[in-house]
């Protein structure tokens, strides 16, 4: 198995994905994931120094439109489409007293 | 019959498109229990559609330019009222409020939706072994994948249900399955189709793009999808194609180059097949033979492609793949509290393969790891813009093997995930610099397989690419050993 990755980090990652691993998918993980890394050491070993990131292949300019009333989506179709909703909005479980 | 067949028939009151799409509904129902790939055949809605085809002919008015012809949409097309899944169970039943806007234009152009194609799960995956519901079947050797993520398409296409279909392109989700089933597939310049609708896999990524069997085909199509699009923030404004005006155009004294490190010879990445490189060498010839001039040009970053993209993309899909949090739509999971509702939702409603890149991904961006992987993955970006920079310096278009191999067996690559994602060694360059790119059946491998030859060019050069594809399927057809 590759030391790139240990199941802690692993367990770590899956809580800020929010998925619940079982002790084999953690297994799996562990080694699939250092696997993938080991094959990004060519990366991880260069020397990129002063280039510039490239995040996206266009050159992003901010885009508005006309502030004008337009037709939108339709607010009852989107609920009808939600797990749960209430009064216009969805609706979830309790959120206050979570751990963070 | 080719899709232009059936659009000038109907067109001109020679045939009803309810017959045409009687006919491939007729095919799907016969073959499509053994290929499966479609989701969802949405016949009824088909048929209103047809009829409303016919119903503008007979009143004389002209239904558009594929008029009457059936299309299959990829599962991850957003359409309005009909089950969009992306082949994952945490959208299972969903319904989407609108339709994508390359549906809608399609549906403006006379084109006629059957339904929805299975894809690898989000479009994660290169075989369309993935889905939720069962892997697609390639329809020249069942044993086989139809490549991927867009292998459901690619197989509606080959098996002749619909002779167009629509896919997505993220690291060659459109050229690998093309070729892999022996049919034409192009990934346009990012920005030149709009994604609106399209549900996002690695936003800076992802293109939309034609499935057809013959370069003039698709070539319609994309005509009809590329142009610029007010809901897609990053739809190119100034650019509106015609690739159908210039498939006569010819190669005679076209620049045509061949990448170093993507031809199997020294300096070369490694897992090129020989009969696919054969084929490829073979394409090339051809295309001097009719006049082009053939040079080799070296793009060093191509070797480090593989990596940049397995960290940028699963880090893009990371992001988008957070809303599915069983709150606005999909599948919920009922919890005590929001937070284990959405943990619950998401660990139930994602496969494998997805989890595998939400983590993947997760981990690159996360603390301590931010600036030694994806920081990197974005500056090889860089290095490979400027690499594809200096090689169209000294030349028009480029030509490799769209896969490194022809078509392998279903569950042969599964276990590994490192041996699938080395398909996309040729087609994820174009993802990474947003470029075009094509793959044209040429040929077959040892195995009697088709093999897909790819032609890249810079941004904006779409036209190109399907310009020197219709040189190399006019020699292909003609019967290449």
């Amino acid at each position: 198995m590759s030391e790139r990755i240990s199941r802690g980090d692993v367990e770590h990652v899956a809580r800020l994905a929010r998925l619940e691993l079982t002790d084999d998918e953690i297994d799996l993980f562990t080694g699939q994931l250092g696997d993938i890394l080991e094959h990004a050491a060519d990366i991880e070993a260069l020397d990129v120094g002063d280039i510039e990131p490239t995040s996206h292949p266009l050159p992003l300019v901010n885009v508005l439109r006309r502030d004008e009333i337009v037709a939108s989506v339709d607010r009852d179709e989107v609920l009808a489409q939600a797990p749960a909703n209430e009064a216009g909005q969805f609706r979830v479980p309790p959120v206050l007293g979570e751990e963070p | 019959m080719t899709a232009l067949e059936i659009a000038a028939a109907v067109r001109a009151g020679e045939r009803s498109a309810v017959d045409v799409l009687n006919e491939h509904l007729a095919r799907i129902d016969d073959r499509d229990g053994e290929l499966n790939a479609f989701n969802v055949v949405t016949a009824d809605a088909a048929r209103a559609e047809a009829e409303g085809v016919d119903a503008a002919v007979a009143a004389g008015d002209d239904p558009g330019p594929l008029a009457g012809v059936p299309l299959a949409l990829k599962d991850n097309m957003c359409t309005r009222g009909i089950p969009t899944t992306c082949s994952s169970k945490i959208l299972e039943g969903w319904q989407p409020p609108y339709d994508a806007t390359v549906v809608t234009r399609l549906r403006a152009a006379g084109a006629v939706a059957v339904g929805k194609t299975n894809l690898d799960e989000f479009a994660m995956g290169s075989s369309t072994e993935n889905s939720a519901f069962g892997p697609t079947r390639n329809p020249l050797d069942i044993s086989r994948v139809p490549g991927g993520s867009s292998g459901g398409t690619a197989a509606s296409v080959a098996a002749n249900f619909t002779p167009l279909g629509i896919g997505s392109d993220t690291g060659g989700s459109i050229r690998q399955p093309a070729a892999f089933c022996g049919v034409v597939g192009m990934k346009p310049t990012y920005g030149v189709v709009s994604r609106y609708g399209l549900i996002a896999f690695a936003s800076s990524l992802d293109q939309i793009g034609p499935f057809a069997n013959s370069v003039a085909d698709a070539a319609a199509m994309f005509d009809v999808i590329a142009g610029p699009d007010p809901l897609d923030s990053t739809s190119i404004r100034d650019y509106s194609p015609d690739a159908s005006a210039v498939l006569d155009r010819g190669v005679d004294g076209l620049r045509v180059g061949v990448i170093r490190e993507l031809s199997g010879g020294e300096g070369s990445v490694d897992g090129l097949s020989a009969d696919v490189l054969a084929r490829t060498n073979e394409a090339v010839e051809v295309l001097r033979a009719a006049g082009a001039i053939v040079s080799e040009v070296s793009v060093p970053s191509a070797t480090l492609g593989l990596s940049a993209y397995y960290l940028v993309a699963p880090a893009e899909a990371s992001s988008n793949l957070a809303r599915y949090d069983g709150v606005r739509y999909g599948l919920r999971v009922d919890a005590p509290t929001t937070g284990e509702m959405n943990t619950a939702s998401r660990t139930a409603g994602f496969g494998p393969e997805v989890k595998r890149r939400i983590m993947l991904g997760t981990y690159a961006l996360s603390a301590g790891y931010y600036d030694a992987f994806y920081g990197k993955a974005l500056k090889v970006r860089t290095m490979m813009l400027r690499d594809f920079a200096q090689a169209y310096e000294n030349v028009d278009v480029l030509v490799t093997p769209t896969a490194p191999t022809t078509a392998f067996r279903l569950g042969e690559r599964t276990a590994d995930p490192m041996t699938m994602y080395v398909n996309d060694v040729c087609t994820i360059p174009s993802n990474l610099t947003g470029h075009p790119g094509i793959s044209v059946p040429f040929g077959v491998g040892d195995d009697g397989m088709p093999v897909g030859v790819q032609v890249l060019a810079p941004a904006l050069g779409d036209e190109l690419t399907f310009q020197v594809a219709a040189v190399l399927e006019a020699t292909a057809s003609g019967g290449v050993s």
